[in-house]
C-alpha cells in the first residue's frame, strides 16, 4: 500500500522524522472553533450574569452562536485522527496525565450545558410555538417542550434562575475548556515556540475577542438580512469589550514574545530567522498589523469620537472581520509555525497546506463554515431576536 | 375556578418534570462519577497490582522484572556506513521513504574557518541523490574540496526515557513504559492524535501512514526479550551501538556505562533518557 503523506522542504538540520509535519491546519481550526464558543458565551455571560443590559438584543443570539460552534469543535479532531473509529478509547480508558484526555469530558460537559441553557432561554418561545403551530413543525416544538408547558411567573422566575447559575458555571467551564486548549501547547516542552506559560492565558483573551467579534459581525449581518434596526447602545458595550479585551490579547502576546526574544536560549537565533522570514506577512502583517493594530486604532477613533451612528457600524464590523482574520492567523501561526521551527533548534521548515484532502484547505474552510450553516438552520427554530421577545 | 385548577395541574406537572429532569441528571451524574470513580479504583489496584506483582507479558521464557535495558552509542567508533539503518527499516518494517525513521545517523562536519559544525543526515537531499533512492543509505561525499577541521557521526534513536514526554502526554494509555525500562506502543489502541510525535523533543517519533498510527524504536523488543540484540547492534561493523541489561553488572552496557564518561542528550527537559552517549560535542542534541 502506498502511504499519503506530504512532506515538507527544509533549511538548516531538522531531525528526518519532522519533516511530515503532524499537525494540520485542522489543528488550527480546532482552538479557533473553541474560542469562538467561548467569547460569543462571555458575551451572552455579560447579560445574563453581570446585568450588561445594553447587550439584551445579542445574548441569546450570541448564545446560539456558541452552540453552534461547540457542536462543530470535536469534527476537526476527529477528521484529524489516524484512527477516528477509536475517539472513543480516551473516554473509555482516559490516561489521565495527558491534557487530551480530558478533552471529551470537558466538551461533552460544556456542550450539554449549552443545550439546558439554550433550553431554559428559549422555553417560552417553545411553549408558544408548540400552542400555536401546526404539523410537523408542532411536533417538534412539543418534543422540545419535554413536557414542560408551565409559563407563570413562579415557574419563570425558576427559568431565570437556572439561567443565572447555567451561565455561572459557564463562565469557567468556556474559558476553561480554551484556556486548556492554550495548555495543550504550552505545556509541551520539545517546542520552543509553544512551550510557555503565558500561552493558556493568550488563547484565552484571543477567544473572547474573536468570539466577541464574530458576534458583532453576525449581528449586524443578521439585522441587515431581517431589515431590523440595528441597536447602537448595544454595538458601543460590544465595542468597548473588544477594545478592552484586545488591550490586554496584544499586551499578552508582546510580553510572551519579548520574553522568548529577551531570554535568548538556544536556538533563538532559528526563532529569530523564522520570524523574520516566513512568519513576516502572516504574523506581523496579518495578525498583527491589519487584524489588530489597524482595528485598535478604528475602535478607539470611535469610543473618542463617541461615534454614535452609521460610520460607527461600518467601521465595528469591518474591525471586527478584521480580528476574525487576526485570531485566525494567530492560531495557525501557533499550530503551524511552532513545527515549522524545528525541534533541532537548527533548521526551519516550510509548510503548504494542501487543498484538497482530509485535512487540506477546502476541508477546514468547511469546517469554519459549518456553524454558520447550523446557526442559519437554528435561528429559525429558535429566533433569538430582541424585537420578537418584545412581541411575545 | 377552572382557570385555577389548569394553573395547579400546569405547576404539578411542571414539578413532576423538573423533579424528573433532578433524577435523570442525578442518575446520569451517578453514573459518570461511579465510572470514574471504578476505572480510578481499577487502575490504582493496576497500579498496586503492578508494584507487588507485574503483569507479565505473554512471551514464553521472557520475565520482564529481571531487565533494565539500556543503550550506548560510542560515537569515536560510527563510521557513517548505515547499515544500522538498513537493518531497522527491513526487521520493523519501517516505511522506505526519507521521512520516516526509527533510528537515523547524524554527520557532523566542522570546517577549517567556522565554528559551528554543518549537521546533515541520511536524509538530506544531498545524501539521497547520492544513494540513489530514498530507499538506500549513504553520506555522500560531499566535502571532498574542502577543508575539515573535525567530523563525526551520531546514531539517534529513540531515548525510552525513564520520564517520557510521549508516554504522558498520550490520551489512551496506547504508549506505555514497559517494566524492563522499554517505550512501547499498542498499534491497536492508538487513536493516532500525533500528540506524543509532538511531545518527543527528540523527534524519535513519526506517524505511520500505513497503519494510521504513531510509531518508533522499540529496541527491536521482539527480539531483545528472545534473547536477541536489536537489529541496528546486531549489524554494526564497528561496535559503536551497544545494548544490554544494567542490572547484570557485566553486561556490555554495565561495563560502557562504567567504563566511560557517558552523557545523555537533552538532560535539560527533564526525561532521563536510557540511550548513554560518547564522543559527541555539546551541539548534538
Amino acid at each position: 500500500m502506498e502511504a499519503q503523506f506530504l512532506s515538507s522542504p527544509f533549511s538548516g538540520y531538522v531531525y528526518p522524522n519532522e519533516t511530515v509535519i503532524s499537525w494540520t491546519v485542522l489543528i488550527a481550526v480546532y482552538p479557533y472553533l473553541t474560542g469562538l464558543v467561548a467569547g460569543s458565551f462571555t458575551i451572552s455571560s455579560l447579560y445574563q450574569v453581570f446585568g450588561f443590559r445594553q447587550l439584551r438584543p445579542v445574548a441569546h443570539f450570541a448564545l446560539l452562536v456558541s452552540l453552534c460552534c461547540m457542536i462543530i469543535v470535536p469534527l476537526p479532531l476527529l477528521l484529524h485522527l489516524g484512527h477516528p473509529e477509536r475517539a472513543f478509547n480516551a473516554m473509555i480508558t482516559p490516561h489521565m496525565t495527558s491534557a487530551f484526555a480530558i478533552f471529551s469530558f470537558a466538551a461533552l460537559f460544556y456542550v450539554i450545558l449549552l443545550m439546558v441553557e439554550t433550553w431554559f432561554v428559549f422555553r417560552p418561545y417553545i411553549v408558544h410555538q408548540a400552542q400555536q403551530t401546526k404539523g410537523v413543525l408542532s411536533w417538534i416544538y412539543r418534543g422540545a417542550t419535554l413536557g414542560s408547558y408551565d409559563l407563570s411567573d413562579n415557574a419563570m422566575r425558576y427559568d431565570s434562575k437556572w439561567v443565572f447559575w447555567l451561565a455561572i458555571i459557564g463562565i469557567p467551564g468556556a474559558h476553561g475548556l480554551h484556556g486548556y486548549v492554550g495548555f495543550v501547547f504550552g505545556s509541551l516542552k520539545a517546542r520552543e515556540w509553544w512551550s510557555s506559560d503565558l500561552m493558556p492565558a493568550i488563547f484565552l483573551f484571543s477567544a473572547i475577542i474573536s468570539g466577541t467579534a464574530l458576534v458583532i459581525v453576525l449581528y449586524v449581518l443578521s439585522c441587515k438580512l431581517r431589515r431590523a434596526p440595528i441597536d447602537l447602545a448595544c454595538m458601543k458595550v460590544m465595542a468597548y469589550s473588544l477594545w478592552g479585551f484586545m488591550m490586554f490579547t496584544l499586551l499578552l502576546e508582546g510580553v510572551e514574545f519579548a520574553s522568548l526574544v529577551y531570554r535568548g536560549r538556544q536556538g533563538y537565533d532559528v526563532i529569530m530567522q523564522f520570524v523574520e522570514g516566513p512568519l513576516l506577512v502572516p504574523f506581523f502583517i496579518l495578525q498583527f498589523g491589519v487584524g489588530s493594530v489597524l482595528p485598535l486604532a478604528v475602535i478607539t477613533f470611535f469610543i473618542w469620537r463617541g461615534a454614535n451612528d452609521r460610520a460607527l457600524v461600518v467601521g465595528m464590523t469591518a474591525s471586527a472581520a478584521l480580528v476574525l482574520l487576526a485570531v485566525l492567523m494567530m492560531r495557525y501561526n501557533v499550530v503551524i509555525g511552532g513545527q515549522e521551527i524545528s525541534k533541532t533548534g537548527k533548521g526551519l521548515l516550510a509548510y503548504y497546506p494542501p487543498i484538497f484532502g482530509r485535512e487540506g484547505l477546502l476541508a477546514a474552510g468547511t469546517l469554519l463554515i459549518l456553524p454558520l450553516v447550523l446557526l442559519s438552520i437554528l435561528v429559525r427554530f429558535l429566533p433569538p431576536w430582541h424585537e420578537r421577545e418584545q412581541m411575545t | 375556578m377552572e382557570d385555577e385548577d389548569k394553573l395547579k395541574k400546569q405547576q404539578r406537572e411542571r414539578r413532576e418534570f423538573l423533579s424528573w429532569l433532578g433524577s435523570a441528571l442525578a442518575c446520569g451524574a451517578a453514573v459518570i462519577a461511579g465510572d470514574a470513580g471504578l476505572q480510578q479504583a481499577v487502575a490504582a489496584g493496576e497500579r498496586t497490582a503492578a508494584a507487588q506483582v507485574p503483569p507479565k507479558p505473554a512471551i514464553p521464557g521472557y520475565d520482564w522484572t529481571k531487565h533494565r535495558w539500556a543503550f550506548g552509542v560510542d560515537a569515536t567508533k560510527c563510521i557513517g556506513c548505515l547499515r544500522c539503518v538498513e537493518a531497522c527499516k527491513k526487521e520493523n518494517t519501517v516505511p522506505a521513504d526519507a521521512h520516516h525513521f526509527r533510528t537515523w545517523v547524524e554527520r557532523y562536519v566542522t570546517l577549517e574557518g567556522e565554528e559551528t559544525a554543518r549537521i546533515d543526515s541520511q536524509a538530506d537531499p544531498v545524501n539521497i541523490a547520492a544513494a540513489g533512492s530514498e530507499s538506500e543509505y549513504r553520506f555522500a561525499d560531499r566535502y571532498r574540496d574542502a577543508k575539515v577541521a573535525k567530523a563525526f557521526f551520531v546514531p539517534k534513536l529513540c531515548n525510552h526515557c525513564t520520564e517520557p514526554a510521549c508516554v504522558q502526554v498520550c490520551p489512551t494509555g496506547a504508549t506505555y513504559k514497559t517494566v524492563d525500562g522499554v517505550v512501547l506502543i499498542d498499534h491497536t489502541y492508538c487513536i493516532g492524535c500525533r500528540y506524543c510525535v509532538q511531545a518527543c523533543p527528540y523527534g524519535a517519533r513519526f506517524f505511520n501512514e500505513e497503519m494510521n498510527v504513531s510509531d518508533k524504536c522499540t529496541w527491536c523488543y521482539h527480539r531483545i526479550t528472545k534473547g536477541l540484540l536489536p537489529a541496528c547492534v546486531e549489524v554494526c561493523p564497528v561496535g559503536a551501538r551497544i545494548f544490554g541489561d544494567r542490572n547484570d553488572a557485566q553486561s556490555a552496557i554495565s561495563r560502557f556505562i562504567h567504563d566511560n564518561r557517558v552523557q545523555v542528550l537533552r538532560p535539560e527537559t527533564g526525561n532521563a533518557p536510557n540511550v548513554f552517549y560518547v564522543g559527541i560535542d555539546e551541539d548534538v542534541s
